[in-house]
Formats: C-alpha cells, sequence, structure tokens
C-alpha cells in the first residue's frame, strides 16, 4: 500500500486533492466489481456526477451560485400556500418582483417517506435532489440534520429569523436553528360531522359507539395516530416511553382495524370520505377542517383535541447539501418570516404560523380567523397539544413496520 | 373461389431464399436498446436488491450487496394472505370482465357485421372509458358507492342493506374496480378473433344438425380461443399487481390490501426494499408459471 501523502494547508487546494482521492476510490470499486454488477455500477456511475463523496457520511455543501442563478425549487404540501383564484400565490409572486428571483413552486410532498424515498439516492450522496428547499415535518427534518444531509443556513441574510417564536428556537435536534427553521406548524386531533353527530367527540372513547362502526378513518402518519391513542391511554407522548407503551397502542388500533370500525387509513384524502359521507370521524389536520368549512361556508365540520390531549407537529424549511442556491432560499425565508407576509400565508393555509407579530397584522386583515383557536392558538390550547418524542432510527423503522401492517390489514 | 374456405388452413408458402441483409438487425437495434435498457437492467437491479441485506448505518437504513435468500421465505411467510387476496381478486376479475366482454366482442364481431356504423358505435363505446384517466374514474366510482351515494341508496331502499352496511372498502368494490377497468382489455382481443370468424363454418354447423348451442360451444369458442387467451391474460397480469383499486385512497381498505400495495408500502413508506424487491421477483415467477400453465391447458401454445 502507498503511503497518502499528507495534504496541502491551502483549503481550495485541499479540497481539490480530497475530491481527486476520492475519484479514484470510486474508480477502484468500480474495478472491483464483475459482470452485470460492473454493468450496473457503471450506469449508476454515469448519473452520479463528478462530485463523488466517500459514504454516506463528510458531505460537503454544493458550491452556491445564488449570485448568477437567481431561482429556487421549493417541494411543500398540497394547500401549504395562499392562493388567489387564477392559482397564483401572491405572497410568492411579491417575493419574485422585490428580489428578481424566480420560484418553481412544486406542491410534491404527499408524505414524508415517501418523499424522502424518491428523493433517497441523491440526497445521501449530497448530489442535487431537483428541490433547493423543502418543508417536510420536524422529525423527518431532525432525521436530516442528524445524518449531515442538509446545509448550514447563514443567518446573516436571514435576519428576521429574530421573529421566529421562542417554543420552537431550539429543538433537541438544531438548538439555535442553524439548519432548519419552521414554515407552519398545526394540530392533529379529532374532527367529526355535525350534522350526523352533533353531540360531538370528547374523547378516544366517544368513537367506538355502534352508530359509528365502519364510519371512523384514521391518519396514516404513525406519530399522528399512534400519538392520539397513547395519549389516550394516559401516556405523554413527548416524555420517553418505550415499547411496552407503543405496542399497547398498536394492539388497540389493531384489534379497532380488525372489528371494521376504523374503515379507511389515510392522509389527506379523509377530507373526501368526511364529505362523501363515508366517514362521520376521522382523525384530522386542524386545518383542513378550517378549510373544508370555509369552502361550503358554513361550520358543518368540528375540529377538537381530544381532552386526553392532541399532536403537535411543524413542517420545517430545509436545504439540502447538493443545492447550488442557498443564498437564495434564506433569502425567501427571510421574506416569509416579514409578520404581514406570514399572517398573509396563515390566514389562507388556516395552519399556525411560527412567525411572531403575525397575528397583529392577522387581526386587521380578518378579524373572525385571526381569533380561531386552530390557527393563533393561546397558551391554554397550546398546552393541550404535545410534541411527539423523537425516534432514534432503529426505533423509527421498526414501529413504521408494525404500522404500515395495520395500514395493510395483516 | 370454392376452395377460398381452406385458404386459411393451406400450406404456407414456400419460403423465399434467405437474403443476408443489414437492415433487419439494424431496424431491431432501437427495440432491442429499450428493451435492454429499460427492461432487462432494471430486472438484473431488482433481482441483486431482492437478495441485499439491511443494515443500520448513520443515516437509518442502508442495504449491502449479499446473497440473503431468507428475504424471499421472510416476505412470502409475512404476506402469504395479502397473496392469496390478490390472487382471488384477479381470478375472480377475470372471469366477471370475461363473462362481460365475450358479449360485447360477439355483438360487434358476429352480430353487428353487416352493420359498420352500429359496430363502430359500440367499439367507441368500448373504448370511451380510456379518454378518461384510469384515477379519475377509480374516484368517480368511489363517488358513486358512498355511504351518502346513489347505489348504496337503491340498495337501502330495496331493503337489502341495512344501516350499518356499506360498499366502499370492502372485496366488492375491489373487485368491481377490477373488473370494470380491465373490460376493455378483455373484449378487443375477442373482438378481433371474433371479427375474423368465418360465418360459413356455423352455416356449415347448422347444416350438418348442430343446434346453434352446441355450434357455439364447438365452433365459435374454439376459434375464438387466441382471443381468449389474450384477453384473459391482459387482464389478468395487470390485475394481479394492480395497487390502485385497492388502495386505501380509492376502492380499498385495510381489509382489501393486495401484494402490489404491500410492494408500494415496503418500497416508499418502510424502505424495505429488499423484501419488496423480493416480493416482486415473487410475485412475477408465480404469474409466469400460472399463465405458462393456463396456456398449456388452453391449448394455445403455437399462438406464442
Amino acid at each position: 500500500m502507498k503511503q497518502q501523502r499528507e495534504l496541502p494547508k491551502d483549503p481550495i487546494v485541499r479540497d481539490l486533492v480530497l475530491k481527486a482521492r476520492r475519484q479514484q476510490l470510486t474508480r477502484r470499486t468500480l474495478l472491483a466489481g464483475t459482470g452485470g454488477a460492473a454493468a450496473l455500477a457503471a450506469l449508476a456511475a454515469c448519473s452520479t456526477g463528478s462530485d463523488e463523496p466517500n459514504g454516506n457520511t463528510g458531505l460537503t455543501p454544493a458550491e452556491d451560485l445564488s449570485d448568477t442563478q437567481k431561482t429556487i425549487t421549493w417541494a411543500n404540501w398540497t394547500l401549504y400556500l395562499d392562493e388567489d383564484d387564477d392559482a397564483n400565490h401572491p405572497s410568492l409572486d411579491q417575493f419574485v418582483e422585490k428580489t428578481g428571483i424566480s420560484v418553481d413552486y412544486k406542491e410534491d410532498i404527499d408524505g414524508n417517506n415517501t418523499f424522502f424515498a424518491k428523493i433517497r439516492d441523491q440526497l445521501l450522496l449530497g448530489q442535487d435532489t431537483g428541490y433547493d428547499t423543502f418543508c417536510l415535518t420536524d422529525w423527518m427534518v431532525s432525521r436530516l440534520v442528524r445524518g449531515g444531509l442538509v446545509q448550514d443556513l447563514n443567518a446573516a441574510n436571514i435576519p428576521n429569523k429574530k421573529n421566529l417564536v421562542d417554543d420552537l428556537a431550539n429543538p433537541d435536534f438544531d438548538p439555535g436553528r442553524n439548519k432548519s427553521i419552521p414554515w407552519q406548524g398545526g394540530f392533529a386531533g379529532v374532527a367529526w360531522n355535525t350534522e350526523a353527530l352533533p353531540q360531538g367527540i370528547k374523547s378516544l372513547e366517544d368513537i367506538w359507539k355502534p352508530e359509528l362502526k365502519g364510519k371512523v378513518t384514521v391518519l396514516d402518519e404513525l406519530r399522528d395516530t399512534i400519538g392520539l391513542i397513547l395519549m389516550a391511554q394516559g401516556v405523554n407522548i413527548s416524555s420517553n416511553w418505550g415499547d411496552n407503551e407503543f405496542a399497547n397502542a398498536i394492539d388497540y388500533l389493531q384489534q379497532k382495524v380488525a372489528d371494521n370500525w376504523v374503515r379507511r387509513i389515510t392522509g389527506n384524502s379523509y377530507t373526501e370520505d368526511l364529505e362523501r359521507g363515508d366517514a362521520i370521524v376521522s382523525f384530522a389536520w386542524s386545518g383542513d377542517i378550517t378549510m373544508m368549512n370555509y369552502e361550503l361556508g358554513y361550520d358543518k365540520y368540528a375540529f377538537a383535541l381530544p381532552d386526553s390531549g392532541g399532536t403537535l407537529w411543524t413542517d420545517t424549511f430545509s436545504v439540502p447539501m447538493g443545492s447550488p442556491h442557498k443564498k437564495n432560499v434564506e433569502t425567501m425565508i427571510n421574506h416569509y418570516y416579514e409578520p404581514e407576509v406570514a399572517a398573509e400565508v396563515a390566514l389562507w393555509v388556516n395552519y399556525i404560523t411560527p412567525v411572531l407579530g403575525a397575528k397583529e397584522f392577522a387581526l386587521e386583515m380578518d378579524e373572525e380567523v385571526a381569533e380561531n383557536q386552530l390557527i393563533f392558538p393561546s397558551d391554554e390550547t397550546l398546552s393541550q397539544a404535545h410534541i411527539f418524542r423523537s425516534l432514534t432510527d432503529e426505533e423509527d423503522s421498526r414501529y413504521n413496520e408494525q404500522f404500515q401492517k395495520i395500514v395493510l390489514g395483516a | 373461389m370454392a376452395f377460398a374456405a381452406f385458404s386459411t388452413n393451406a400450406a404456407p408458402v414456400e419460403a423465399a431464399p434467405k437474403k443476408r441483409s443489414w437492415i433487419a438487425p439494424f431496424l431491431l437495434l432501437p427495440g432491442l436498446a429499450y428493451l435492454s435498457l429499460f427492461f432487462l437492467v432494471p430486472l438484473i437491479a431488482l433481482l441483486l436488491t431482492s437478495f441485499q441485506a439491511t443494515e443500520f448505518g448513520p443515516l437509518g437504513k442502508e442495504f449491502v450487496y449479499a446473497f440473503q435468500w431468507e428475504n424471499y421465505v421472510q416476505a412470502i411467510n409475512e404476506y402469504m394472505p395479502h397473496i392469496g387476496r390478490s390472487f382471488f381478486y384477479s381470478i375472480t376479475a377475470t372471469i366477471f370482465a370475461l363473462l362481460i366482454g365475450y358479449p360485447l366482442a360477439y355483438l360487434m364481431g358476429v352480430t353487428l357485421r353487416d352493420f359498420p356504423m352500429w359496430k363502430s358505435l359500440v367499439l367507441m363505446l368500448v373504448i370511451a372509458p380510456f379518454f378518461f384517466s384510469f384515477l379519475l374514474r377509480a374516484l368517480a366510482w368511489k363517488q358513486l358507492f358512498a355511504d351518502s351515494g346513489p347505489v348504496v341508496g337503491v340498495l337501502n331502499m330495496l331493503g337489502l342493506f341495512g344501516p350499518g352496511d356499506y360498499l366502499n372498502g370492502t372485496d366488492f368494490s375491489v373487485i368491481f374496480g377490477l373488473t370494470y377497468t380491465f373490460i376493455p382489455f378483455m373484449t378487443l382481443p375477442i373482438y378481433t378473433s371474433l371479427d375474423r370468424l368465418d360465418i360459413r363454418y356455423l352455416e356449415a354447423a347448422g347444416d350438418l344438425y348442430g343446434k346453434p348451442a352446441t355450434n357455439f360451444w364447438k365452433v365459435t369458442i374454439p376459434l375464438s380461443m387466441p382471443g381468449i387467451v389474450s384477453g384473459t391474460l391482459l387482464t389478468f397480469i395487470p390485475a394481479s399487481g394492480d395497487y390502485i383499486n385497492a388502495s386505501n385512497m380509492f376502492l380499498g381498505s385495510p381489509s382489501t390490501a393486495m401484494i402490489g400495495n404491500v410492494i408500494e408500502s415496503n418500497y416508499l413508506i418502510t424502505q424495505n426494499f429488499p423484501i419488496a424487491a423480493a416480493l416482486s421477483i415473487a410475485l412475477m415467477a408465480v404469474i409466469l408459471v400460472a399463465v405458462s400453465i393456463y396456456i398449456r391447458r388452453s391449448g394455445t401454445e403455437d399462438l406464442l
């Protein structure tokens, strides 16, 4: 084995040498493969570009081309940005006009796991995923941060970061919010059709009445559905509960699905089940219900946190290592942390904004909506909602498998 | 002219002496390249993935190349009910599609043979669903089968359904969705073989004192067998792997999950790539065996 020479001092040269060494390594691994495997590896290598990383750790951010390329590709969940009748996004158009940075806004996220699965290969290699930023839920973002898959954000480019609410400023996975910054938050609780069920739902036990058999849907997000059940079983979901508590919650859900009490386990499409009458009660996300009532013009559906408590989640911006437009993204985040812009978005999407001072602007724009506890919750409402504790990768995988078995009716 | 009726059975014309030409292989090239790049390579990748071992790295699950054949045992053991359910659904749907598709094809190919306008009209109706997105049609059925929808309403009125009964998310709705989706795939191949059916065979059978029913079973069915075989295959194979109709978002529920849903969930949600790959390969193998037995039994090997 040849002795590796000492690395040069100059940081740029040093980086070049390191890159060259990594290239050599990948060539060697290529040669090591045989037959079909080699051909496959060659094919895979075609797509990996020149910036080959060594394994999964030690990724470096892509060179920031923001000064020359004034573009951003932003992935988000559906109905998660203000929209006018012509399907334009006024708050985004404002930003484009002000800065000259064009934004390709894509409603491409339909689940944290599915989105991660789609970009996984590029993400783990530190290559361009096609997105400069995305708003995944905080538990998924914590995994990205832990894995070193996202870039450090430059606070100097986001002066409005001072408007971030204190509660969300120091999560355990990213104290000081150096790599992530919240977009919107919300509750998971229980929604019901008030015409079919005027007495409403107070606790989870109210759901399992004979007349509601087969008329219930639950969410396909493990943390929301299992979180609500755990709380009904008296577990504090933020505390350090373990496998036994989880097994109890899974058994509970399994029983309800096996008894056909729960008809479906879905993502956002539970809103259609409620509208269609297939469901009378659903585990639901707060903003959806406000939106459905708004479209109907009256309060047909009600949403509440069960008396045992609801879950609280936050969807959060992060910039993957492969994105060459970090500064553009930071400029955009800064725009959305203007309280007035945040108010505009919050009033449309009906979720909780993490921006201080937004409520004052919202009150001026639409007093009734601004008083809605689900959009601008009081401390009392917030005290009823809890954050699902972080799971280790091993727990996440094991729990998810058990949960998916129920989704698949096993 | 008198011999024209036998022309289909006449010995093939002596093949022209083979000319060496570079044009034929050259024209084949794009097709072969397409097949190898988009079928063969992914298939090999899938096969390799199905033997991979899972390890936990700093970023969660990582997969390393190995020869872990236990993946197959685990996948099949764990998801046996789903495999069984998939074939139960797809075979039932194939039978219903045949029962509905054959008369339609007969109508177009035989009954309306002398009325080209009517024939084209029926053909249009069979093809019409393709003008709408497949997903949209599944959602439309979900709407029609809704608890507050027209179908359940009528069943309630007739007293066939009680307050706790419903259609969406049951075996019925999924089999219905599968049948509906694949009716055109069943009808069109049968139609093409019935369209070529020489009516004079039926006339001859009648002249030999065959009853209409006997003629149908002894003449029409055997002559349309190629169409039936390709129609059933075009229905059965994609129906067994279908994951749209049975999914929670469309006509299904947890209790109707098919093998396609299991594979989807293992790929996209739990990210058990080796298990998902093993299931895909196993599904392919089972279908391959089932189909080759079927083709042998139906005596149409020479078609392939």
